[in-house]
């Protein structure tokens, strides 16, 4: 850990320590670009993908004027912030992908629309939204908005090369694969369109001031390269283990649904819902054996809330109620898959009992 | 034993989780989720919440969170309502205790293969050797909570535990103190935990009911005052009814909400020598005769005779010893034995 101990200089400043300490957050930079499609200097290190988000559209509204607009499954990260200032949130399919008509017919009502954000892959429940095709029906409707994607979910699973062209803005977050917590990025295309979030010393080129985390940066940049090495394999491997882990699910137990198709998800995704039981109890039975899962996601006191994604896909809340959701990771092996079946069957049948 | 322990992030159930761990249990904390909107009073703050997760962190005991706000919305926070709108004075805190913490709570700790469910009320359970459990008053006579208890049956109460029933509360504040729990020094809940300080309750009933104003008349029917909202009005009251200061003291005896007339009288006006409590459960075998009737959380409770009326054990008349004053409807009744130490049931006063 050389940026924590030994070289420890502030990378703005301009004795021979600094200057190395900056040289390793430029060379992070030159990393994180070749992955992600884009120029170096269009990438910028942030505090978090929820910072990441909250600068693409308060920033975007901030120096353009208008309103934002996303989708109603977006992380709130995105969410809460479109609707603090008082966006439009656009429905759903029944798989969690944005409706392009209903994107369309908003963006031709509103007149001033500055950015609209739509997330690659779901968080929750995996699905996959094709930004191509997002990006034409913003650019036909609404030219002067910015596209933004919250890629946070992405990266594992999708070559962001191929998703970078498509839009204006992208957020990642570097603990989402491999990498420390408390870092994000933001990809700015192109020259600046946006406010910054936080305005102070003009660190990262003015986009986001404040002094870097160079430990964070250096290893987010080798997790990113080391898991768009693995990425394709990966992939394939986690696609047959989900689907063997579904399989089994729904053999071994009565009323397991599996939320969204596996051809509209990503591969690590084994979202189900177990009729006649409630998550809440479930994890608890699941965490005492040793399987770490979740339901929908946890609000500030830590309590299960009702999905919202769930909810804008048109899943009925009783069936909600029984929603788990189970990752695939590169650490995931058959046996786990084995163990997870063996923990999930005998807890459904206590609880039904 | 396998225990979850019901943790408010108060100092109560703070030290009731400290009691059960130091007695050798295997305890979970708890803390429930029931209220989605502003709270400044009880439970389900944000801080209440991470003030629970770090006393559990710090006993080294395991801290979940459920949320059971649909249920909370549904038997408490409706029923409070609606309780209202028809001119009634809930209890909501015993129909939490009701439908919540000794029913929703209860059943998942036994679904999940819990034995038992604590709490940090001050009251205590005593099992006879006959196999009979008692519902008993706290050992701290000015914290005692039996009276929200009061529905608590025989197979509840075998699986329920009040750590710290049988000590002082300021015995609480030193064991907390003493092991650095930082709930400590943090003051005792007070009110209705859904209904903030600042906004108070006629502001959140007034955004769920509409108000009719009322005409305030005395016992002979001459209209002495007007009042903005009738069901804002409780039988004993005596400020807020837009009549001049002075003279002797005046409190509402009556108020009929359909035809929203507030009556006021004299004191003696409120007295009466009998009563009928509904809805009534009882600890164990239902009880007729000469019992305590307490008619508040912290009320006096006075001596009177009840029997049963009806089939069911549901309906109790109750004849005072001596005329006392007409409760408001809606209140909770209880009633203790005449050492004024065991509960034997309760229901809602009409």
């Amino acid at each position: 850990m050389p940026y924590l101990t030994g070289n420890y200089a502030n990378p703005s400043g301009s004795h021979r320590f600094a200057r190395r300490t900056r040289q390793a957050i430029d060379e992070a930079r030159d990393q994180v670009a070749a992955i992600v499609g884009c120029r170096p200097n269009e990438v910028v290190f942030t505090g978090c993908g929820t910072e990441s988000d909250n600068t693409a559209i308060s920033g975007a509204v901030t120096r353009r004027g208008g309103i934002p607009v996303c989708s109603e499954v977006e992380h709130p990260a995105v969410l809460e912030v479109v609707e603090h200032l008082g966006g439009r949130v656009v429905a759903v399919d029944e798989a969690g992908s944005i409706d392009l008509e209903q994107l369309a017919a908003v963006l031709d009502a509103e007149d001033n629309v500055a950015i609209v954000s739509v997330m690659a892959v779901n968080n929750e429940v995996g699905t996959v939204t094709d930004l191509a095709e997002v990006g034409k029906v913003v650019r036909r409707h609404a030219p002067g908005a910015l596209l933004h994607t919250d890629a946070v979910q992405a990266v594992c699973w999708l070559d962001l090369r191929n998703v970078t062209p498509e839009v204006d803005l992208l957020s990642l977050s570097a603990h989402k694969f491999g990498g420390p917590k408390g870092v994000g990025v933001l990809i700015e295309r192109g020259s600046p369109q946006i406010d910054p979030l936080i305005i102070g010393g003009g660190q990262e080129r003015e986009r986001r001031s404040g002094t870097q985390n160079t430990a964070g940066i250096v290893a987010t940049a080798v997790a990113l390269e080391l898991t768009d090495n693995e990425r394709d394999t990966e992939a394939v491997r986690l696609g047959e283990l989900r689907d063997q882990l579904v399989a089994r699910l729904q053999s071994e137990i009565e009323g397991v649904v599996e939320t969204v198709a596996p051809d509209r998800k990503v591969a690590g995704s084994a979202h189900v819902c177990i009729t006649g039981v409630e998550s809440e109890a479930l994890l608890y039975l699941l965490d005492e054996a040793g399987l770490c899962a979740s339901a929908a996601s946890a609000c500030a006191s830590g309590a299960m809330e009702p999905s919202h994604v769930l909810a804008a896909m048109g899943v009925d809340r009783s069936v909600a109620l029984g929603a788990l959701r189970l990752t695939l990771g590169y650490t995931t092996s058959a046996a786990d898959i084995d163990r997870a079946v063996e923990v999930i069957a005998p807890a459904v049948r206590m609880l039904r009992r | 034993m396998k225990v979850m322990c019901a943790m408010s992030g108060g100092v109560d159930s703070s030290v009731a989780a400290l009691l059960l761990k130091r007695a050798g249990h295997d305890v979970v904390g708890v803390t429930m989720k029931l209220w989605g909107g502003d709270s400044d009073t009880g439970c389900c703050s944000i801080s209440d919440v991470d003030d629970a997760r770090r006393v559990a962190q710090q006993l080294g005991i395991d801290h979940l969170v459920f949320n059971f706000g649909d249920d909370f919305d549904e038997h408490v926070v409706a029923p409070y309502v609606e309780a209202h709108a028809n001119g009634l004075t809930p209890n909501p805190c015993i129909e939490c205790n009701r439908s919540v913490k000794f029913a929703r709570l209860a059943e998942r700790a036994e679904l999940l293969g819990f034995d038992a469910v604590a709490t940090g009320h001050h009251a205590r359970i005593e099992k006879s050797p006959d196999g009979h459990y008692a519902l008993v008053r706290g050992a701290d006579d000015a914290k005692d909570q039996s009276y929200v208890l009061h529905m608590l049956d025989q197979a509840q109460l075998a699986r329920t535990m009040f750590p710290v029933g049988g000590i002082q509360k300021s015995e609480v504040r030193e064991l907390a103190s003493e092991i650095g729990l930082r709930t400590a020094d943090k003051p005792d809940s007070q009110d209705v935990c859904f209904i903030t300080s600042t906004a108070g309750r006629t502001t959140f009933l007034g955004e769920r009911i509409s108000f009719r104003p009322g005409r305030v008349v005395d016992t002979d029917g001459v209209h002495v005052g007007d009042v903005e909202s009738v069901e804002m009005v409780t039988v004993g009251q005596r400020k807020g009814l837009g009549i001049p200061g002075g003279g002797p003291k005046r409190y509402v005896v009556d108020v009929d909400i359909q035809s929203q007339v507030v009556t006021i009288g004299h004191e003696d006006k409120l007295l009466r020598p009998s009563m009928t409590v509904e809805s009534v459960t009882w600890v164990d075998e239902s009880v007729s005769g000469r019992v305590l009737v307490q008619c508040s959380a912290h009320g006096v409770p006075r001596a009177a005779t009840i029997e049963l009326s009806g089939a069911d054990e549901q309906i109790v008349d109750v004849q005072w010893d001596d005329p006392q004053r007409r409760i408001a409807p809606g209140q909770s009744v209880v009633f203790y034995d005449l050492a004024d130490r065991s509960v034997l049931g309760g229901g809602i006063g009409r």
